[in-house]
């Protein structure tokens, strides 16, 4: 295979040579067939892990599947669109917990992009230049980063608490900015608590990809503008940021699905049932599904959403990529 | 770039797919003898922790091993992992051959039809249903079919109070009605300590405690048929009744509602609250350093009158069932299992062991459930305790109303006004959650 794929990389077989030219096809077949086959074992567990729960759940969101089911799920009677009209129904309790749930994660997917995407650009954009303890700091911030989300999020349960906790201690006992203790992890403070944790855990990545795409950048341009008097702003605005849109394009998309999806924070912090102003609709289809055992409503719910993100995903793309190619003509 | 919008297609569509994943498998029915010595048995989280749970049930699993030849595989599950943890075995079939299971559970596990049935010939195995008390008995299954369980473990609730705390308020005596709990409570909640402990943001535990309310004001939480029927009269008034103690009357610290850990019962046993409305707390209690005569235990307070039946009940049955799968693959293990828990010498072992009262009547009589704090208990369970509707939506209604009950809570301790309409609007919520058929 070496030696047909060397010759063929060549090209160097002189035409009507019959033999020749054979074991150059099969060279090509080869050649292009490899990268399937080194593909195929991943596209086999892709379709085991992803596709065929993907499909069951699908096929789950058309069934009536409650506790009297669920032992034997393929026998649960058929009920058609029953759960998508349930869920999309606005008008009763479950349509309207779901759309407030929706926008919810909106708002919070919203900004907790947004300041991830902030910081961690503000904070690469800093590390660009030497100085004492750089390697040090870089990876201090990444240690978010690197925590099992666990772990990190149940420490955050301990300083969010109302009587012992470190935020209360520190913004209530030492800076008295608030005239008593809070709750973070009740009531309305609790989509703040939410925020911050996931900001926290998030803007690393950020930082991270900014980083590496800032190293792509060559020095030239910066020195070009800076000889022609562009000062540190100008040059931000006018090299960095144009420079960086790409890795930015897949960057905010990655975090936008991450965080809409997020399931591990918000149940590590608040428990099955989150409050109403930090239910995240993961956690709320997961409540739906397996607090309140109505599995089809559930699977129904996790299909729209599916389809929701698709759209967002693909308008996005289509939006972006237009752009760049009028950017680049 | 190509490498990075390839990387980010992959990226999308990984986090696209695992949107819409979901769980699935089949079953398979019936129990068999393919695996004759060996069980698998999941515990739930009976003591202080899980270690200790071990700790207490391995000598007796060697000892079953040492009798029958069969080795034990013990799990001890967390309470708030447990009901999920059974769910996924349900659904996969791929379960332990013997379990744990909350009493209130009974119905809705019955309903997926996972359990085996104990009809009289599986009772006759393990020596007869006439051997258990019949106040367990009625938290194994709806009315009218066959147990899905066999009780284990039999608890209900008490009060506990701290008697220095007591006698420092010169308080006398423990409060037999809400009232003089109250009254009471006020006199004990000043310097940073507070009256009474609760645990707010645990649905399990506030639904024991309006249920208890809304006996006392004579209503359930189910119609006659079996309906849900979350907001009359009779449960707003008693979920309003048991809110108030922290919203109105304020004698649990507002930080209470944030409480899901048991952390409740380490402020008692610190001197932090004086009072707390528990369900055999004395194991807990002992390992947190709290000694045995610093406290007094007396029964859960009633509208008026002493504690007994109908509108006096003031505790729910509480306790633990075991159940076989249906598909285990050691079914004579399994029955050999049940009983020898259910024997009245593992009776006594287990249950003194976890501060418990034995179900089986026999085990019942030893001198060791008669000292003055398991006679509370025992008295109890025998005359003013109901059993949670035995229904097979009774998983859900825990969820719903103890969460409506949590963000009620929540609004008591923002100091949001909790007012009668206010509670109905949460509890119709719940409702409306239940499903409609």
């Amino acid at each position: 295979m070496t030696t047909a794929m060397a010759e063929s990389a060549v090209g160097g077989s002189p035409p009507g040579a019959p033999a020749r030219d054979t074991r150059r096809r099969t060279g090509r077949i080869r050649r292009i067939g490899l990268p399937y086959l080194l593909l195929l074992p991943a596209l086999l567990l892709e379709l085991l892990v992803h596709l065929v729960p993907m499909a069951t759940g699908i096929v789950m969101s058309f069934k009536e599947l409650t506790q009297f089911y669920i032992r034997d799920w393929g026998t649960a009677p058929w009920s058609g669109l029953d759960n998508y009209k349930v869920s999309v129904d606005f008008s009763a309790p479950v349509g309207q917990a779901l759309l407030h749930s929706f926008l919810v994660t909106v708002g919070f997917t919203l900004l907790s992009v947004g300041l991830c995407w902030l910081i961690g650009t503000a904070a690469a954009v800093f590390m660009q230049d030497t100085f004492r303890g750089r390697g040090l700091l870089r990876a201090l911030f990444l240690v978010p980063y690197a925590l099992p989300v666990y772990a990190a999020v149940i420490t955050w349960v301990f300083m969010f608490q109302h009587d012992n906790g470190l935020v209360n201690h520190v913004l209530h006992d030492q800076l008295g900015l608030t005239d008593k203790p809070s709750f973070w992890l009740l009531g309305d403070n609790s989509f703040v608590a939410l925020l911050t944790v996931s900001v926290w855990k998030g803007w690393p990545f950020a930082f991270l990809i900014v980083m590496a795409g800032l190293q792509n950048i060559p020095k030239e341009l910066y020195e070009a503008a800076a000889l022609d008097g562009a000062g540190m702003w100008q040059q931000i605005r006018r090299i960095t940021l144009p420079s960086l849109r790409p890795v930015n394009q897949v960057l905010i998309l990655v975090l936008f699905l991450w965080t809409f999806n997020d399931f591990n924070t918000p149940y590590v912090l608040f428990g099955k049932t989150a409050p109403e102003a930090a239910d995240l609709i993961s956690v709320h289809i997961y409540q739906a599904s397996f607090v309140t055992w109505n599995f089809g409503a559930g699977s129904a719910m996790s299909v729209l959403l599916l389809l929701f993100l698709l759209v967002v995903t693909g308008v996005y793309l289509v939006l972006t990529s237009r752009g760049r190619r009028t950017a680049d003509v | 770039m190509r490498r990075i919008r390839a990387a980010a297609a992959g990226a999308v569509t990984i986090s696209l797919l695992t949107a819409a994943t979901a769980c699935g498998g089949g079953s398979s029915s019936g129990g068999s003898n393919d695996s004759p010595k060996t069980l698998t048995y999941w515990a739930s989280n009976q003591g202080a922790s899980v270690e200790v749970d071990k700790k207490v049930l391995q000598p007796e699993l060697d000892k079953f091993e040492k009798q029958t030849g069969i080795k034990v595989k013990v799990e001890v599950v967390p309470w708030s992992d447990l009901l999920n943890r059974i769910l996924t075995a349900t659904t996969s079939g791929q379960g332990p051959d013997v379990l744990n299971i909350g009493n209130t559970w009974s119905a809705s596990l019955q309903a997926t039809g996972a359990l085996l049935p104990w009809d009289a010939e599986n009772f006759d195995k393990i020596g007869g249903k006439d051997r258990f008390v019949d106040s367990a008995l009625g938290s194994t299954g709806a009315q009218g079919k066959d147990p899905a369980a066999v009780p284990l473990y039999s608890m209900a609730y008490a009060l506990y109070y701290n008697k220095k705390m007591f006698a420092d308020a010169g308080i006398s005596q423990p409060p037999a009605t809400w009232d003089e709990l109250i009254a009471d409570g006020k006199k004990l909640s000043k310097d940073g300590k507070w009256g009474l402990g609760a645990e707010g943001s645990n649905p399990s535990e506030n639904i024991h405690h309006a249920f208890v309310f809304a006996q006392q004001h004579g209503a359930g939480f189910f119609t006659a048929d079996g309906k849900p029927d979350f907001t009359s009269e009779g449960a707003v008034a008693a979920v309003k009744q048991y809110v108030d103690l922290m919203a109105k009357d304020k004698i649990i610290a507002p930080g209470n509602a944030e409480y899901a850990q048991n952390q409740s019962v380490s402020d008692f046993a610190k001197g932090k609250s004086a009072m707390l409305l528990w369900q055999s707390a004395s194991a807990n209690l002992t390992s947190q350093g709290m000694s045995e005569d610093a406290y007094g235990i007396a029964p859960v307070p009633v509208q008026s009158g002493t504690p007994g039946t109908g509108t006096n009940v003031n505790s729910m049955v509480a306790g633990i069932n075991l159940a076989v799968f249906k598909n285990t693959d050691n079914l004579d293990g399994a029955t050999k299992f049940v009983k020898f828990m259910t024997s009245d010498a593992e009776q006594k072992i287990l249950n003194k062991a976890y501060s418990s009262i034995p179900p089986v009547k026999n085990a019942q009589a030893d001198p060791t459930f008669n000292t003055p704090a398991n006679a509370v208990l025992k008295d109890t369970l025998a005359k003013s305790a109901a059993a949670l509707p035995q229904v097979a939506d009774e998983s859900q209604f825990e969820t719903s109303v103890g969460t409506a009950v949590k963000e009620l809570f929540a609004d008591a301790a923002a100091g949001r006004p909790v007012t009668t309409e206010s509670v109905r609007a949460k509890l119709g919520k719940a409702q409306q959650q239940m499903p409609t058929k």
